[in-house]
C-alpha cells in the first residue's frame, strides 16, 4: 500500500508482544484499540479478572498513544496545557491529568510522567498531535508521537510486587505514582507504580525489541504465582470497580463530539479536584472559572444498584418519571459483590436530590427482555479500594 | 497596588487609537497613549520622502472618516481643513471618463440610465450599512449583550427597501462585483473604475467573490455629510492626526512617542500595564491596543496568556497586502493628456485590466500592467513641493506581499508602474528626480500592518462583522480580561476612520457602541 490515505484498507497492526499475547488467546478474541488489535479476552474472563484480584495479570499497553514532550519548557507548556501543576511533579514520578478546549470542555485524560527536568511522557487514549503542537506557538518545546518506540505492559494484582522480585527488579521501596530504572537485557527497563485497575500494579515500559525477552521473563518468573496475560474485558470489571474513567467511554472528548451538549468540563466528570487554580494560566482556565461561578449541568457520580443485573446504558429517573441521567459503565462487580455503575447525572440530582433515583433496565434472559425499574444509591467512588494498593513496601503476597 | 480601570494605556497613535483615546478621555478616564513612531498617526501621516517633497505616507485620501470622530473631536475647529472636500475622479484613457459621487456625464445614454439606476441602488444599500460601522458587531448568541434597538431600527430600514429591492439586496449581497457591473453596465472605462475602487486595499479582484461587499463598505463613508465623497486634507493625511492629536491636548491625554511596548504585563490573569522596550514599566486598569491584533495578541500578550484555540484563530487570519504606495519628485507637471490634475486619477481601463493586475499575486509575482490610483497633491497645494515641482502619490495594486524575492518585486513593480504611467503621461519619466515604492512588506515593516494590509486583518465577508478579526473578540474584548482590541483589524475596518477606536472606546465604558 504505497498511499498512506488507503491505510484504513490495512489490516490494523499487531503490537511488539503480539507473538505471545496471540499464541495465548485461545479464542483469538480481538479488538481494535487505536490502530492495533488487542486482546478482549484470552478465553476466560473470570479467570483474567481474578489473577487481578487475586495473584499476577499481564495486560499488553502498547496501543496507549504516547507522546514525548521535551525542551526547556516543557513544564511550562504542560502547565498551561493540562489542568494540574506540573512544575510540582517530581523526576520520575507521575500524575493523572485531565486537558481542556477553551471553553474548558475535557480533550482526554492521561498519565503524564517526568522523567527528567525538560522531558515528559504522556500517555493516553485518543490522539492529539494537531493540539498539542498548536499549543507549542511560544513555547521552547518539542512535541513527538513515539507510540511505536515504546512497548508497555501493565502487571497488576497483589502479587505482581513479588513476581517483580523473583524476575529481579527490587520495587521494595517503589512509592505509587513514582517510577524506577532497571537494567534488562542491556536497555533500560521503566517501572512506575501505575496502573488502571485500582490495585497494587506495575507497569513497564521498555524498548520494543526487548518485549520479547521481557514477557518471556515476566511468564517465567510469575509461574508460581498464577501470573497471566488478560483482555479488556476483565480489566474493564477491574476498572470500574476502582471507579476510573475512559475516554469515549464514559465521556466524549470534547474534539470529537459531533452534538453541542455532549461535552463535559472537569467539574462535570468530578476530576475538579485536579485543577491548579493558583499556579497562573492554562488552557480553558477562564471558561471554568466562569463555569464554578455558574454552576454546571453534569456530575458523574458512583451508584450502588438494587440486584445483580448489570445495568450498563441504562437511562435513571427521579421517582421513576424523570429522566435524569444515565449510566456510562456497570457490572456486577465480583469483589465487593455489588452491583456497581458509574453514571452521569444531571445536577442536583447528585446530591440534594439524589434520593429516589431508579435505573431502567431491560434485562435480557433466553431471548426474552423483562423491564426492570431497580432502585439506585449514589455511593462514594472507588467501590473497591484495598491498603495494598498504596502499602509501601508492598505486601509479599 | 492594582491600578484603577481609570487609568487606561493605549498602544498604538494611529487614528483608532487617537479616536479611542479621545472618546475615554471625554469620559472621564487618565488615559495614556503610547506611540512607538516619532510621531502620531500609523497610517494617516505626512512624511517628507526626498527633501522639500513632502507627502501622504500611506493613506492619501480621505473617504470613511468616522463621523462621530469628526464631529466630537471637533477635528475641524483642531486644524483639519480639505484642500478639496469632494474631489472629482477622472478614469484616464483615450476618452477620459470624469465622476463625482456617481455622477458623470461622459456615458452614452443607455449606459448614463443604467449607471444612474445602479448607483442609487448601490448607494441605497450603503446606506443601509452605514449603520453597522457604528455598532459594536452583534454576536450569534442569544446572551450577547446585542444592541437590540439599534438593530431593530436598521431591521426597519430593511423593511423599508421593500420585498423586490430586499430580495435584490440579499441576491448581490455576497456577489462579486464584475458580475453585477457587467449585468447593468457596457462602458469599460466605468466598469474599470467602480472595479477598481471596489478591490482598493483589499486582496481580492473584482471577479473574486464577495467583492461588491466592499465597494458597499466603501461608498459607506462620508465626507461633511456627503455619502461616497473622496476628500484630499490640506497638509496631507498627516493632518487628520494632528488635529486629533490637538483635540487630546485638551482632553488631558498623555501621549508618549517613541514608546514602544515590549509586554503587556498580565497579574491575576488581567492585562495590568505595559512594559516598554526601555524596561520602563506603566502600570493601568485596562490595555487598549490599537495597533494590529496579531502582534498585539502574539507577542505583546503572548501564548502563555491565552488559549491554544483562540491562538489558532489568530494564526488563521488572513492578512496579505496587495497594495502598493508610490511617491514620485518631479520636476515639473506631469501631462495626463489633459486632465485636470486636482482629481483623482484612475488607471483602471476595463475589469479585466483589474483582474489581470489581481492574478499574478496570487502566485508572489509582478502584474505587467498594474492598475492605479493617483493624487497630485501639488495641483491643490504648491508649497508640498519646491517651486514648479510636484509631488505624485498613488496607491498602486496589485503587489505580491510574499514574493520569493523582495527586492526585485520592488524593482519590477515600480518599472512596471513607470511604464504604465509613462503610457498615460509621455515623458513623465523625465521629470523623476526621486521615486519611492512601499509594497506591502515595507508597509509592514515601516507601520506594523500584518502582511502590509491597510485593514490589518483583511477586510473579506468572512472576517467581517462577529468574525473581525475572530470569532470571541468581535465586540473589541480580547479573550485576556483587561485586554480590548481597537485597531482597523476590528470592526468595521481601516481606511482612516477611527471608526473602530471610537466604538471600542463606547464598549469599554459600558454602552453598546
Amino acid at each position: 500500500m504505497t498511499d498512506p490515505r488507503l491505510h484504513y484498507l490495512e489490516p490494523l497492526r499487531r503490537t511488539p508482544f503480539h507473538a505471545r499475547t496471540a499464541a495465548a488467546n485461545r479464542l483469538s478474541d480481538w479488538g481494535p484499540w487505536a490502530g492495533y488489535i488487542s486482546a478482549l479476552s484470552f478465553g476466560d474472563t473470570e479467570m483474567e479478572y481474578t489473577a487481578i484480584r487475586n495473584g499476577a495479570s499481564v495486560y499488553d499497553l502498547c496501543p496507549m498513544v504516547k507522546y514525548r514532550i521535551a525542551g526547556p519548557q516543557a513544564a511550562a507548556y504542560l502547565d498551561r496545557l493540562t489542568v494540574r501543576n506540573v512544575s510540582k511533579l517530581s523526576v520520575d514520578a507521575v500524575q493523572y491529568t485531565v486537558w481542556c478546549d477553551d471553553a474548558g470542555k475535557v480533550l482526554d485524560d492521561g498519565t503524564l510522567f517526568r522523567f527528567a527536568p525538560d522531558e515528559f511522557l504522556l500517555c493516553c487514549q485518543e490522539r492529539h498531535l494537531p493540539w498539542l503542537l498548536d499549543a507549542t506557538r511560544g513555547f521552547h518545546v518539542t512535541v513527538a508521537e513515539i507510540t511505536e518506540e515504546i512497548a508497555a505492559l501493565s502487571l497488576q494484582g497483589p502479587c505482581t510486587a513479588s513476581v517483580l522480585h523473583a524476575a529481579g527488579f527490587d520495587v521494595s521501596k517503589l512509592k505509587p505514582f513514582r517510577i524506577a530504572r532497571f537494567d534488562f537485557g542491556g536497555t533500560e527497563l521503566r517501572i512506575s507504580r501505575t496502573g488502571f485497575t485500582g490495585d497494587l500494579g506495575y507497569e513497564l515500559w521498555i524498548d520494543p525489541a526487548q518485549a520479547l525477552p521481557l514477557w518471556d521473563h515476566l511468564m517465567t518468573s510469575g509461574a508460581p504465582w498464577g501470573i497471566r496475560p488478560i483482555g479488556t474485558h476483565a480489566l474493564d470489571v477491574a476498572r470500574i470497580e476502582a471507579g476510573f474513567i475512559i475516554t469515549n467511554m464514559d465521556f466524549v472528548p470534547a474534539e470529537q463530539a459531533l452534538r453541542e451538549d455532549r461535552v463535559r468540563s472537569p467539574f462535570e466528570l468530578a476530576l475538579d479536584w485536579l485543577v491548579d487554580w493558583e499556579k497562573g494560566h492554562f488552557n480553558g482556565r477562564r471558561a471554568l472559572l466562569a463555569e464554578r461561578k455558574a454552576g454546571s449541568k453534569w456530575a458523574m457520580v458512583g451508584l450502588d444498584i438494587d440486584g445483580n443485573i448489570d445495568a450498563d446504558g441504562a437511562l435513571i429517573y427521579h421517582n421513576k418519571t424523570r429522566e435524569v441521567g444515565y449510566i456510562t459503565a456497570a457490572v456486577w462487580s465480583p469483589t465487593t459483590k455489588r452491583n456497581i455503575a458509574l453514571a452521569q447525572l444531571e445536577r442536583p440530582y447528585h446530591s440534594l436530590k439524589r434520593e429516589n433515583l431508579w435505573v431502567e433496565v431491560y434485562a435480557r434472559r433466553e431471548l426474552q427482555y423483562a423491564k426492570l425499574m431497580l432502585k439506585a444509591e449514589v455511593v462514594d467512588r472507588p467501590f473497591f479500594n484495598p491498603p495494598r494498593r498504596r502499602a509501601t513496601p508492598p505486601g509479599a503476597f | 497596588m492594582p491600578s484603577s480601570e481609570r487609568d487606561i494605556v493605549i498602544i498604538g497613535g494611529g487614528t483608532n487609537g487617537l479616536a479611542c483615546a479621545a472618546r475615554l478621555a471625554k469620559s472621564g478616564r487618565r488615559v495614556t497613549l503610547l506611540e512607538a513612531g516619532e510621531i502620531c498617526g500609523g497610517g494617516a501621516t505626512t512624511v517628507e520622502f526626498a527633501p522639500g517633497y513632502r507627502v501622504s505616507g500611506l493613506a492619501h485620501l480621505v473617504t470613511t472618516l468616522d463621523r462621530r470622530v469628526m464631529s466630537e473631536m471637533k477635528l475641524a475647529r483642531h486644524g483639519l481643513a480639505y484642500a478639496e472636500a469632494d474631489m472629482a475622479t477622472t478614469a484616464l484613457g483615450p476618452i477620459p471618463l470624469t465622476m463625482r459621487r456617481g455622477e458623470t456625464a461622459d456615458l452614452g445614454a443607455a449606459d448614463a440610465r443604467a449607471w444612474e439606476a445602479l448607483h442609487k441602488r448601490l448607494d441605497r444599500y450603503a446606506g443601509l450599512l452605514a449603520p453597522f460601522r457604528e455598532m459594536t458587531p452583534p454576536r450569534l448568541s442569544r446572551k450577547g449583550g446585542n444592541d437590540l434597538k439599534g438593530l431593530a431600527r436598521m431591521g426597519l430600514d430593511l423593511r423599508r427597501l421593500g420585498k423586490a429591492e430586499t430580495r435584490e439586496l440579499l441576491r448581490v449581497f455576497l456577489i462579486n462585483v464584475a458580475d453585477l457591473l457587467e449585468d447593468d453596465l457596457m462602458d469599460d472605462r466605468l466598469i474599470g473604475l467602480v472595479a477598481f475602487d471596489a478591490t482598493l486595499g483589499s486582496w481580492l479582484g473584482p471577479r473574486s467573490p464577495n467583492s461588491l461587499l466592499l465597494l458597499l463598505n466603501r461608498l459607506a463613508g462620508e465626507v461633511e455629510g456627503k455619502r461616497g465623497a473622496i476628500a484630499l486634507p490640506k497638509g496631507g493625511m498627516g493632518a487628520v492626526a494632528d488635529a486629533m492629536v490637538a483635540a487630546l491636548a485638551g482632553d488631558g491625554v498623555t501621549i508618549c512617542t517613541g514608546a514602544r511596548v515590549a509586554t503587556i504585563r498580565v497579574e491575576d490573569d488581567r492585562a495590568a500595564g505595559v512594559t516598554l522596550d526601555t524596561g520602563e514599566e506603566i502600570p493601568a486598569g485596562l490595555v487598549v491596543s490599537a495597533i494590529s491584533p496579531q502582534a498585539t495578541l502574539r507577542h505583546l500578550a503572548g501564548p502563555a496568556h491565552l488559549d491554544t484555540g483562540t491562538l489558532r484563530q489568530v494564526h488563521g487570519i488572513k492578512s496579505r497586502g496587495g497594495a502598493a504606495k508610490l511617491h514620485l519628485a518631479l520636476s515639473g507637471a506631469p501631462d495626463f493628456g489633459g486632465a485636470d490634475l486636482r482629481h483623482r486619477l484612475v488607471i483602471a481601463p476595463s475589469v479585466d485590466a483589474v483582474e489581470r493586475a489581481f492574478n499574478p499575486v496570487k502566485y508572489g509575482e509582478v502584474p505587467d500592467r498594474p492598475v492605479m490610483e493617483i493624487t497630485i497633491p501639488t495641483a491643490h497645494e504648491p508649497e508640498l513641493a519646491p517651486d514648479g515641482h510636484h509631488v505624485l502619490s498613488a496607491i498602486v495594486q496589485f503587489a505580491p506581499h510574499g514574493p520569493n524575492n523582495r527586492d526585485a518585486a520592488r524593482a519590477q513593480m515600480l518599472e512596471n508602474t513607470l511604464k504604465v504611467l509613462e503610457d498615460h503621461a509621455p515623458g513623465l519619466r523625465a521629470l523623476i528626480l526621486h521615486a519611492e515604492l512601499l509594497m506591502p512588506y515595507d508597509i509592514e515593516t515601516r507601520y506594523g500592518m500584518a502582511g502590509g494590509n491597510w485593514h490589518h486583518v483583511e477586510l473579506s465577508v468572512e472576517q467581517m462583522l462577529f468574525l473581525r478579526p475572530f470569532h470571541g473578540a468581535a465586540q473589541y474584548e480580547s479573550p485576556l480580561p483587561g485586554l480590548w482590541l481597537a485597531s482597523a483589524g476590528s470592526h468595521p475596518g481601516g481606511g482612516i476612520s477611527g471608526a473602530a477606536g471610537w466604538n471600542a472606546a463606547g464598549r469599554i465604558l459600558g454602552g453598546r457602541t
